[in-house]
């Protein structure tokens, strides 16, 4: 059974201020015998960060592809804000040097946006110079940034980000999640996220989800952090700065390439 | 009349499926799927076969065995027991030895086995290109109309999955034709060679290439350029169509990568 932690008070007011745009209960989702995801209960509101954390194989994008309508839950229900638009930016793309697309191109692979449109999401994400760059070139942060940036042609109420930081190197990591913040403040759009980190995302989040098949615990992200089962998730003994500190250089070394064995 | 000529009858069908081949072989080297092109193609001696003994047009045959092979490739693939180059190699040289002696039991037939593996242009009748030209037209259209979630697919399949992309569906259709390019090109080109025309012609594009479209519309110059070439040193030495035109290829190829004009874009 998932533990919820709502220490803070204004946690339940903020959810009946604000417009819940996604919401599952109960979810479970099978792979024959195996179950990927355990009864499955979250919400997201418009302007709320809400970041899901949890070990390789967790469950986290198959969540994502859930939620995101590409495979049915086979258990529980699905809320989702009438015609909701979801930007969506997936685990680390990589882009073969044998495919010549520029980044302007990228922008309209299923859409049509207009040459200004493509150019003010640019300009927000902060790449507008890299516009007639080839996809291949850009470095790991640029190129997060451009996919960022795609996510908001579609003026979305909802962002739904796979590894945003994923390739970006530890100075880049806080810049993007500050970044995100902000897109938050301006578009007053929700954000549902996943890191592999709590120590970095932590000063960028409203509320932390720890998954691990199901819902281990919840709450604001300094209470997650001190949660038992946070802690045991993470193999730590105790839930002092060193002991999350070392944690991360753990996950970090992990990031060069086994982060995408939970997609089939 | 002109096409009352073998050889200029073979250029227009060459040309015809060099077209072709460019947008589509943009798609097997960018989705890596040469081996997967290669595999359908060793398959299309069975399909000869087939046609052979079922008395339909060879054509026919071969596009009818080459999708088969797609579909047993695409039930293998989801069932992931074995690595993918395993299964393409397993079906690849099964299907090529089951060609072989389908081929050599129907001894009432006299079929010219070089000339299938390697292509003739000997081969190439009226009714090759109005395959080659109805069919093309054809697949074209249906290109066309693919080419944009095809490549948002190749982008990213999640992404374009979530934005909409009937991804199985667009993947099945580029198998589909995939098949039928290489029906098409049987006869020219041959059974043992008939990817290259797919794969070599736009990988000496890509140098030239800003966008996805420069370097399909490379890919069908490069090729026919390749088709006119090879055809030509074939008629004038005497050889199998098939080797002259890749190595026409090749020779593009290795011209496009010594050419010093400007860094791979």
């Amino acid at each position: 059974m998932p533990t919820k932690i709502e220490t803070a008070a204004n946690f339940s007011t903020a959810k009946e201020k604000k417009q819940i745009l996604l919401q599952t209960e109960n979810m479970s989702l099978f792979a024959g015998e195996q179950e990927l995801l355990s009864g499955v209960s979250l919400t997201v509101s418009a302007g709320e960060i809400v970041t899901i954390i949890g070990p390789n194989g967790a469950g986290k994008t198959t969540l994502f592809r859930v939620l995101l309508g590409v495979i049915p839950p086979n258990t529980g229900s699905i809320y989702k804000k009438p015609n909701l638009r979801i930007g969506y930016l997936p685990q680390k793309i990589t882009v073969d040097p044998i495919l010549p697309l520029s980044v302007s191109r990228i922008m309209n692979l299923t859409g049509n946006f207009s040459v200004r449109q493509i150019e003010n999401v640019l300009d927000e994400t902060g790449v507008l110079s890299l516009k007639n760059k080839p996809v291949y070139q850009l470095s790991g942060g640029e190129f997060q940034r451009v996919m960022l940036a795609r996510t908001l042609l579609i003026n979305p109420e909802l962002l739904v980000l796979d590894e945003p930081v994923q390739g970006v190197d530890y100075m880049g990591e806080s810049e993007l999640y500050k970044l995100i913040g902000n897109l938050r403040n301006k578009h007053g759009c929700g954000v549902l996220m996943v890191s592999h980190d709590l120590h970095v995302v932590m000063a960028s989040t409203d509320r932390v989800l720890c998954l691990n098949r199901h819902v281990c615990c919840e709450g604001e992200p300094e209470d997650v952090s001190q949660h038992p089962e946070y802690l045991r998730l993470f193999g730590l003994d105790s839930g002092s700065a060193l002991a999350v500190y070392s944690h991360h250089h753990d996950h970090t070394h992990q990031l060069s390439g086994t982060l995408r064995e939970d997609r089939p | 009349m002109i096409l009352d000529d073998f050889f200029w009858r073979a250029v227009i069908a060459g040309m015809g499926v060099a077209i072709l081949a460019g947008p589509l072989g943009c798609f097997v080297i960018w989705r890596r799927m040469s081996y997967l092109g290669d595999t359908m193609a060793h398959s299309a001696l069975l399909g000869v076969a087939l046609g052979i003994f079922l008395e339909v047009d060879l054509i026919f045959g071969v596009f009818v065995v080459a999708i088969a092979v797609a579909m047993i490739l695409f039930i293998f693939q989801r069932q992931k027991q074995l690595a993918n180059d395993a299964v393409l190699g397993t079906l690849s040289h099964a299907s090529l030895a089951m060609g072989v002696l389908a081929i050599s039991l129907m001894s009432w037939v006299h079929v010219d086995l070089m000339g299938y593996l390697f292509g003739d242009i000997l081969a190439v009748d009226m009714t090759d290109l109005y395959w080659i030209y109805g069919g093309g037209l054809l697949i074209m259209l249906i290109f066309l109309w693919l080419w944009r979630p095809l490549l948002a697919l190749t982008f990213d399949s999640e992404l374009a999955q979530a934005e909409g992309v009937p991804v199985i569906r667009v993947q099945l259709i580029f198998m589909l034709l995939i098949a039928a390019v290489i029906a098409l090109s049987m006869k020219i080109i041959g059974i043992l060679l008939v990817t290259s025309l797919l794969i070599i012609p736009v990988s000496a594009a890509r140098r030239f290439s800003r966008t996805p479209e420069q370097m399909a519309l490379g890919g069908a110059l490069i090729g026919m350029a390749s088709v006119g070439l090879g055809l030509w040193a074939s008629l004038q030495i005497d050889t199998p169509s098939g080797p002259s035109i890749v190595i026409a290829a090749v020779l593009f190829f290795f011209a496009a990568n010594l050419f010093p004009l400007r860094k791979f874009q």
